[in-house]
């Protein structure tokens, strides 16, 4: 019991006097609207009491930071001991354009590094394939061999900054390159830190992305699991990814479930493909969610995702390891909160979200620049972002205590009600055969466009308001500097390709392919010979067109 | 004689996944009683000319966030022409910064949507200037 008999007696019946006057007032003069909302419709009551706490058990549902389940934090000193981590994403041009970035972001006091990749390699091309045409360095930074990566990370200590890649159906190789550069650098892969993003299944579900069908994909990303453990201990081999889920529409309980059990997917292969106890792997999993713009509804949203977790890897499957009952995860602030009217008022946004993402225990922090919505950010609109979380780590005070919100009647009882709705989610995924079946039925994928659709509709009938799209919109057109990205980039990136391609050993790039062909064939852990291979400077698409050859292509359903 | 109704093809050209506008504007047409086709994402100026032909569409609506809209759009209309079906109707949508709408224009792009668009205001745009195409 949380509270008292007495207490929650005495609530009941003051309670009850109260409303008896608020129901005399909203009778005469009424609300603002007939029913509260969040974003993602969950509807919110007037006021929360210790009733509605009643239920609860302190250390079953919230302990003490530490203690499972973990919903107050999983270290024991919160930010006392340690910031997050203001971890920028970014990525544009060639591999010189982003390193120089980089550099610009180290210098104005980031503490770790986040890569956004172009489209042709997020999806496994070179710059020289036809599908290529017209997106090289747009959306990201271009590689396609190791000479690239070697410029991108150039003056940049592998042994001291940690990186994450946003790499899914390449991941192998983009890892592969890193822990070549590594080497390079002179520095062992049991001292490089960082995460490649590599969860598939959330591609096939949102963010569609996707090369390989869903059953190989997994293989791919147990491999690396499995790699990591053995061989690159301080790596996130996996970023189990809500944010493209939430971009894709979804409620925050949905991006909670799916994103879990997408987790718990992952898992269930690493252990029944590897036959490794989770023990051996499940610490190095690490979780992706997105702070949208309903303030304690996101807040509820991650120490949810926390019990749930440890509850799943206790339980479920049986982790001993605390660290592997940890949920840890980055956040990004929510892309599709911003609006391209006024963007000036994005900042504002940013500031929001991310400060609700500090108060939900986040470990590291990507905030959207402003003009993020037309193009990639300007350098100058990208400083603002970083000095947004600047500010709320350094001078807000927020970041003295841990779990600030914990105790509030309303956060603990949504944060209830949160977990208790991602739970019937998890159980009915678990009842069509798992999220690979799920996938398979569309199931999903059209829970979200159906969300999507219907807070599109809430927005045109003016029920949600979006600040300078639906209400406050001004007629003038407020305008803000964008980045372009030259079409020069695209023809010195296909130079440097072609440079490339003329100064290797081909007949040891065959090779290399040939054994990578080989273990793809054979199930083995495609780790090694994709490292030979990059190391050879064989091309990304060469090495995804080995994964094509093998297991086939996936092919959009194109649901809607 | 009771007008046929619209065929309307929702496309997803280039290598980008943000597919979340093209499918609320593909739901969105269907509820207007449009025939809607909707492609899928990853789609090759080429393989969208063919299904607009194959499936004999009055209007294509390409969307792309990925930045290569200039590369893209211009180059369906181009294969349209080629296949002489310049009659189909070609707009476009997604993260499209405003200095390059003049290009899309003067490439035979007849309208751009940007984002905050409301869905009516695009519907009523395919009202008036979309017809059945005829001898179909």
């Amino acid at each position: 019991m949380y509270f008292a008999k007495e207490l929650l007696d005495k609530c009941s019946s003051l309670r009850k006097k109260w409303e008896d006057e608020v129901r005399k007032l909203v009778s005469r003069f009424g609300e603002r609207k007939d029913r509260f909302s969040t974003v993602s419709d969950w509807e919110i009551k007037r006021l929360y009491t210790p009733e509605d706490n009643a239920d609860m058990d302190f250390e079953r549902d919230i302990n003490f930071p530490s203690q499972f389940p973990f919903t107050r934090n999983i270290h024991s000193t919160g930010y006392r001991g340690r910031l997050w981590t203001y971890r920028m994403f970014s990525g544009m041009g060639t591999a010189k354009d982003t390193n120089e970035r980089w550099h610009m972001l180290l210098k104005n006091g980031q503490t770790g590094l986040s890569t956004a990749f172009d489209f042709p390699t997020l999806m496994g091309y070179d710059t020289d394939s036809p599908k290529s045409a017209g997106e090289c360095g747009r959306c990201g930074v271009a590689i396609d061999t190791l000479e690239d990566f070697k410029v991108l990370v150039k003056g940049i200590p592998l042994d001291q900054v940690t990186t994450s890649m946003t790499i899914n159906p390449p991941a192998t190789v983009m890892w592969a390159m890193y822990c070549a550069c590594a080497q390079d650098q002179g520095v062992g892969l049991e001292k490089i830190g960082g995460t490649i993003q590599n969860d598939m299944l959330k591609e096939f579900i949102a963010q569609k992305t996707f090369m390989l069908p869903p059953e190989p994909s997994i293989k791919l990303i147990s491999d690396t699991v499995e790699f990591g453990a053995k061989y690159v201990p301080k790596w996130n081999p996996i970023s189990i990814s809500g944010y493209h889920i939430r971009e894709a529409g979804s409620t925050a309980v949905q991006e909670l479930a799916f994103t879990l059990r997408d987790g718990m997917a992952y898992v269930e292969d690493v252990m029944e493909r590897k036959g490794m106890h989770p023990d051996e792997f499940a610490p190095r999993l690490s979780f992706f969610f997105n702070a949208h713009i309903d303030f304690f509804e996101e807040i509820c949203k991650m120490r949810a995702a926390r019990r749930i977790w440890a509850k799943v890897m206790r339980d479920r499957y049986k982790a001993e390891n605390p660290r592997s009952q940890w949920l840890r995860f980055h956040t990004q602030t929510a892309g599709c909160s911003l609006t391209a009217q006024q963007p000036y008022n994005n900042v504002v946004r940013t500031a929001v979200e991310a400060l609700s993402a500090v108060l939900g225990g986040t470990q590291s922090l990507h905030t959207n620049s402003l003009d993020e919505v037309y193009c990639l950010p300007t350098d100058h609109s990208v400083q603002i972002a970083l000095r947004t979380q600047q500010i709320i780590a350094e001078e807000t005070g927020v970041a003295n205590t841990i779990d600030p919100l914990g105790g509030s009647y309303f956060v603990e009882k949504l944060t209830n009600e949160m977990e208790e709705a991602a739970w019937e989610y998890i159980e009915k995924i678990d009842d069509m055969g798992g999220m690979l079946a799920a996938i398979d039925q569309g199931y999903p994928q059209m829970e979200i466009a159906d969300a999507a659709y219907k807070f599109q509709r809430q927005v045109e009938s003016g029920d949600k308001v979006m600040v300078g799209v639906n209400k406050y919109v001004t007629e003038e057109a407020e305008e803000c500097p964008i980045l372009d990205i030259d079409e020069e980039v695209e023809r010195n990136q296909l130079k440097g390709l072609e440079r490339a391609k003329q100064n290797r050993d081909s007949k040891a790039v065959k090779r290399c392919l040939d054994e990578l062909r080989s273990a793809c064939k054979k199930g083995e852990n495609v780790m090694p010979s994709c490292i030979e291979a990059v190391k050879q400077l064989a091309t990304e698409q060469e090495i995804c067109d080995v994964y094509r050859e093998v297991y086939g292509v996936y092919q959009d359903p194109g649901l809607f | 004689m009771v007008k046929r109704t619209l065929r309307v093809m929702v496309a997803k050209p280039g290598l980008d996944g943000h597919d979340r506008g093209a499918r609320v504007l593909a739901r969105s047409f269907r509820d207007a009683g449009y025939e809607v086709i909707y492609t899928g994402c990853h789609q090759t100026p080429e393989q969208i000319v063919e299904g607009a032909l194959q499936e004999d569409v009055d209007l294509i609506g390409l969307s792309c966030l990925s930045g290569a809209h200039k590369t893209l759009f211009p180059k369906v209309v181009q294969l349209l022409k080629d296949k002489g079906a310049e009659d189909i109707a070609v707009i476009g949508g997604g993260i499209i910064p405003k200095q390059d709408f003049q290009t899309l224009y003067d490439a035979g792009v007849q309208e751009v949507f940007t984002p905050g668009t409301p869905l009516e205001s695009i519907i009523s745009w395919i009202e008036s200037h979309v017809q059945p195409r005829e001898g179909l």
